[in-house]
């Protein structure tokens, strides 16, 4: 196994809130390695869009934070801001949630896309624009050098997507942080992102948030699966989704519409007091345990599950 | 037609909209479209984004008033309603939007988003009303301390639930469904999709269910109808459509992975609508030159 191109250590990450801290991230270790794509799936407020944005050091500054991610070996958070600025967007990329907020409206395509190389790269007016006509044509975007010159709301949701992903790959970084980008789009344009994605990011790593299973399954070469902030069980894309060890896993895929549209009972669980023991443990038909808090456990080779069913002290 | 009593009968609905100040553009949304829903039935409406689901759902209920065509809601045609008719018709069939969030005013609390409809109405006094807005409440899966939060207060599947509640509180005939799961997580959207099924059946309910995820629509409706650029180009059994495709769009939709690029949609061009053919029985599909 080559070495890990991002190391998470402990990560937790609390917000202060008047009813108390809601720990959105509890305890999260986990490795990114070189050209892997790990897709991290949950539920919303699982705390998948937090540890991504954790990574980027993007979140509110009065955020608690604890841990450490460590980024080809740098601490990422012991980084004076100046340094993080030229790893953003050169070495790690990102595609935020929601294409029709993350464009602003009153620049063109074009001119958001050469922000990128300009800033990082130093390229000068008709160079930069030139880099955007190329990278939009790389997300096959019909037309780019017109399209370059349009504004976002010419664009349809695919290819505001596609020119998102053009965005973060400006200046190719080798990890890609991507959150929801099939999000909200119909199921023939989601493929296309899909195809898009494998084939741009041949060479790079990526964390591709989602919770879209089917998005996950087809695109990542691990799964790690979130819960209440924690990561619950994490192993290769085709044995966590075929083979699930862990029963919050496995309730999630039973209640996909084409493998029985089983819900699962109750839902998910305060963050700033979270239940005792396990925390999936009031909506778990498998086992009852609220007094031990399970750690994550091997149950095979490269997959761990945080369950008291294999976790035997 | 063989005696069968058909709850909505929509026939040859068009919809266009114009676009562009200075020169004019028409874009014809809904192009010629027909079906039926019988009784109890959900009909599934899938199709791409901007291939028209959504104004043809709201064309449906006058929401959008259709440029032409006729739509007829168990003997009644809507179409012909005036305003103030169409108002009274309005509890017998209502919709679902895809944001239950935006659907809900923000200032209400739930007791009174449930409330309002019944109100409006005029069904019943106000212990009535009450005591049918806590058995709603009831129904769609809330409970007592759910009464006095606001949109805010509630998750995304919480708030499809009170809209749910909303909509059933007038026993609607026919609702068009457009996108109810489609921002919910998997594990809420199958609680949502069970309810919505359950209380269909329940109520006894018609249904037009729109969706652009065919796992969704093969576990929720008895038909389905396949629409591209404005037009149903098959329609037929639910199984039968989506395993036994007869369009080639129907073919690209259900494929499982598409590699090829596809070609970019024309500049809108509308040319006759081609015959409806019935391949099986029950199942139609738009005649293709090929």
């Amino acid at each position: 196994m080559n070495a890990a191109l991002l190391e998470v250590r402990g990560l937790k990450v609390g917000f202060p809130t008047p009813d108390g801290l809601v720990r959105a991230s509890d305890t999260v270790d986990l490795e990114l390695y070189h050209r892997e794509i790990l897709g991290l799936i949950g539920e919303t407020g699982s705390g998948k869009t937090v540890l991504g944005m954790a990574i980027l050091r993007l979140l509110q500054p009065n955020t608690v934070i604890e841990g450490e991610i460590r980024y080809r070996g740098r601490d990422l958070l012991s980084l004076p801001e100046d340094e993080m600025r030229k790893v953003r967007g050169r070495e790690i990329g990102v595609v935020l949630q929601n294409s029709g907020t993350s464009l602003n409206p009153v620049y063109t395509v074009g001119d958001q896309i050469a922000e990128a190389a300009t800033l990082h790269q130093g390229l000068k007016g008709s160079e930069a624009r030139h880099r955007a006509v190329e990278l939009l044509d790389a997300v096959r975007i019909p037309d780019p050098a017109v399209m370059a010159r349009e504004y976002p709301h010419r664009f349809s949701g695919g290819m505001r997507e596609r020119a998102l992903i053009a965005m973060a790959l400006a200046c190719s970084p080798s990890l890609l942080i991507a959150d929801e980008p099939t999000k909200g789009l119909d199921a023939v344009t989601k493929r296309e992102i899909i195809d898009l994605f494998a084939e741009v990011n041949r060479d790079r790593s990526v964390l591709f948030i989602t919770h879209d299973i089917e998005a996950a399954a087809t695109l990542a070469t691990r799964v790690a699966v979130m819960y209440a902030g924690e990561i619950v069980e994490i192993g290769a894309a085709g044995e966590v989704l075929s083979d699930p060890a862990h029963p919050y896993t496995r309730g999630l895929l039973a209640s996909l519409p084409e493998r029985g549209m089983r819900p699962i009972p109750g839902s998910a669980p305060s963050l700033i007091t979270p239940p005792p023991g396990c925390r999936f443990s009031p909506r778990c038909a498998t086992k009852d345990c609220k007094s031990e808090h399970p750690g994550l456990v091997e149950v095979g080779p490269g997959h761990y599950a945080r369950c008291m069913l294999y976790d035997r002290g | 037609m063989h005696g069968v009593c058909f709850m909505i009968e929509v026939n040859n609905i068009r919809t266009s909209f114009s676009t562009g100040f200075i020169r004019r553009r028409v874009v014809r949304a809904v192009d010629g479209v027909s079906f039926q829903v019988e009784e109890d039935e959900t009909l599934g409406l899938v199709g791409e984004s901007g291939c028209g689901k959504t104004t043809l759902g709201r064309s449906i209920l006058r929401l959008i008033e259709p440029d032409e065509g006729r739509v007829v809601v168990n003997g009644t045609d809507i179409t012909a309603l005036s305003r103030s008719d169409l108002r009274r018709f309005r509890p017998r069939m209502q919709m679902i939007f895809q944001d239950a969030y935006a659907s809900l005013n923000p200032r209400m609390r739930v007791r009174e988003s449930v409330a309002e409809p019944l109100k409006i109405h005029r069904m019943g006094d106000r212990a009535a009303i009450d005591r049918r807005v806590r058995e709603l409440v009831e129904e769609v899966g809330l409970n007592e301390e759910h009464l006095n939060r606001r949109p805010y207060e509630l998750s995304g599947g919480q708030n499809q639930r009170v809209v749910l509640a909303r909509v059933l509180a007038l026993r609607p005939e026919f609702i068009v469904a457009d996108e109810p799961t489609s921002a919910l997580d998997v594990s809420v959207q199958a609680q949502i999709l069970n309810l919505i099924r359950d209380l269909g059946q329940e109520y006894h309910m018609s249904c037009l269910y729109i969706s652009h995820d065919l796992g969704v629509i093969r576990a929720i409706s008895n038909r389905v109808a396949v629409m591209l650029e404005g037009r149903i180009v098959e329609i037929g059994k639910t199984a039968d459509v989506l395993d036994r495709p007869s369009h080639p769009y129907t073919r690209r939709l259900v494929a499982v992975p598409v590699r090829e690029t596809p070609e970019p949609l024309e500049s809108p061009v509308f040319p006759a609508a081609p015959a409806m053919v019935e391949e099986r029985p029950g199942h139609w599909v738009e005649e293709t030159t090929a």
